[in-house]
């Protein structure tokens, strides 16, 4: 912490309100020249995030535009379009966005439900609660459970059997599928969906609605032509959110499907550990071309925030 | 109103449905391991497991260095970024988000790359030098949960005030931060605290790639080779995980609600 006291010598700059502690803890230093030391202050943040966050984000960045010789080469972006890798990031798109829409729809029906719906108060409070629960319950986990409820001895697979009659296996269902993921990524995109969106739905003021109601609105024009206005960018925005949530998780798909779903951070899991695909710079270009999506997808996530923030201020 | 209280009930029904029934589920099925009754043998033969017993161990301890670390870096930039240099609080704030937008699995792939045993910074040389990195990978992965629980919690204290009423007493940096801001915000850093607690206790992607034995990649194994000590292992988990969010429930009724100073 020693560097925090360094800072304070520049104090005297900035605080006028602190004469006495000024006086006490700014010795004149070196005369003439001036440290910016109440960046010593950060240091430790900037230094920390800059080795253990940014510079190895950084390295594969670079190793992805690198050949062996390390010579500059678009050869491993253009490797991506290899069939195994794009069917890889195919899959790994379209279980993310219909987890996140799928997520996102219900997450809102339930938000708007508890805020709106005239529930008793406690529902409102135990659902906030549950979700924080269940929005950090992913990984390894939540596989399990899903393969207890939906597995082919699962609880539900065996009730559905036993007491209607109804195979879901033999009509195709699988929980080590595209739609056995989804369902299970649902489990933790609810919930975050309504963690994020509550807070929009209590921002509609009640004055609106009685604006419109003075001003002949019926309910459905109330809804058409104000709420869904209001929330549509907070809306989009927790979307993209939800997007990259899923477009990054490993441990659930790992733990569910084991290998068998080609996802794209499978792919990567797969390549850091034993090379699969032959060309070390390859996986750098795998993991570009996440941090690719997952950026693009945050950047529209910031761009809708600020739209929806106009309104709820 | 009354067909809308209707489908508000419609609604909530079968979302508690879809999130209670998996639940059940996998009670259920944790208790099936003996034949035709339900018993907790599943539980038992969990919570006997040698290995249980010490990746567990592990992914606490790591978690509690991860959350020191977290704090350390946490706590005093949020203050210093609040008192001195409310400029960067833009970029500090994006920087913490970055976490959320860089997936683990490609940090992890990064670090491998730049802290193998012949790079300048050989972590992953020795056993402990991965403990290290691993730690420094949960911290990097909390970052975003740590920050803006720490921020919150010095919204509501006045931190010029304190900070001037502690230098005129004669108070050095050390001293303001650990006696007089780090007790102010205590219940924010014990939120952040234990939610980075459940999202370290079972991680998978860092440890396994690490090839660290912690618990997310022990539970990863037992998956893959048993049948019912999963779903117990699931249950456990959920409690944890159930425990560390009550426990900021109730932390949270103690913390000031009222920003004395809004900025």
């Amino acid at each position: 912490m020693t560097n925090l006291k360094d800072g304070s010598r520049r104090m005297t700059d900035f605080t006028l309100s602190n004469p006495a502690a000024a006086g006490k803890t700014a010795p004149p230093a070196k005369a003439g020249r001036r440290l910016p030391t109440q960046w010593l202050g950060v240091a430790p943040f900037f230094l920390f995030t800059l080795m253990f966050l940014i510079l190895p984000t950084l390295y594969l960045v670079l190793g992805a535009f690198q050949n062996d010789a390390g010579k500059f080469t678009l050869e491993n972006i253009v490797a991506l379009s290899q069939p195994t890798i794009v069917a890889a990031y195919w899959i790994s798109i379209k279980i993310s966005l219909t987890s996140a829409l799928i997520g996102a729809f219900a997450g809102l029906a339930i938000a708007v439900a508890i805020v709106r719906g005239g529930l008793p108060r406690w529902i409102r409070s135990a659902t906030l609660t549950f979700s924080g629960v269940a929005s950090n319950f992913a990984g390894v986990p939540l596989a399990f459970a899903f393969l207890a409820t939906l597995g082919r001895l699962g609880l539900v697979t065996v009730i559905l059997n036993t007491v209607f009659g109804i195979n879901i296996y033999a009509h195709g269902f699988n929980i080590l599928s595209f739609w056995g993921l989804t369902l299970t990524y649902v489990y933790f995109q609810i919930p975050l969906m309504v963690v994020i969106i509550t807070p929009a739905i209590d921002g509609l003021k009640q004055e609106w609605g009685e604006a419109a109601a003075t001003l002949g609105a019926t309910q459905a024009q109330y809804w058409r032509m104000v709420v869904i206005p209001v929330i549509w960018p907070s809306f989009l925005g927790t979307v993209v959110l939800l997007f990259a949530n899923a477009f990054g998780a490993i441990a659930t798909a790992y733990a569910l499907t084991g290998s068998s779903l080609n996802i794209v951070p499978i792919l990567l899991y797969a390549q850091i550990r034993g090379d699969v695909l032959h060309n070390p710079h390859l996986g750098y270009a795998i993991a570009f071309g996440m941090i690719f999506i997952t950026g693009l997808a945050n950047v529209l996530y910031i761009w809708f925030r600020t739209r929806s923030e106009r309104w709820l201020k | 109103m009354k067909s809308g209280k209707f489908w508000a009930w419609v609604v909530f029904g079968l979302g508690a449905a879809y999130f209670f029934i998996p639940l059940i589920g996998t009670l259920e099925f944790s208790l099936r391991m003996r034949r035709g009754v339900y018993s907790l043998d599943a539980y038992r033969v969990v919570l006997g497991d040698d290995r249980f017993q010490a990746t567990f161990s592990y992914s606490v301890v790591v978690a509690i260095f991860t959350i020191l670390l977290g704090v350390l870096i946490v706590v005093p930039t949020a203050y210093w970024i609040r008192l001195r240099m409310p400029h960067l609080r833009p970029t500090v704030e994006f920087i913490t988000l970055l976490p959320l937008v860089i997936p683990a699995i490609v940090i992890v792939f990064g670090y491998i790359r730049m802290y193998g045993s012949d790079s300048p910074l050989p972590f992953l040389a020795s056993a402990r030098g991965t403990d290290a990195l691993l730690v420094i990978g949960y911290a990097t992965l909390a970052l975003p949960y740590m920050y803006r629980a720490v921020d919150t919690g010095l919204r509501t204290i006045d931190v010029a005030t304190l900070t001037e009423a502690a230098q005129i007493l004669g108070a050095g940096w050390t001293t303001i931060i650990t006696r007089i801001i780090l007790p102010n915000v205590l219940i924010a850093v014990l939120s952040g605290a234990f939610l980075t607690f459940a999202i370290v206790i079972g991680e998978f992607t860092i440890a396994s790639l690490l090839n660290r034995p912690a618990f997310g990649p022990y539970l990863q194994n037992v998956g893959a080779n048993r049948a019912y000590e999963p779903s117990a292992l699931a249950i456990i988990a959920f409690a944890i995980t159930w425990g560390c969010m009550s426990l900021i429930q109730v932390l949270s009724r103690f913390a000031p609600k009222s920003a004395n100073r809004p900025n």
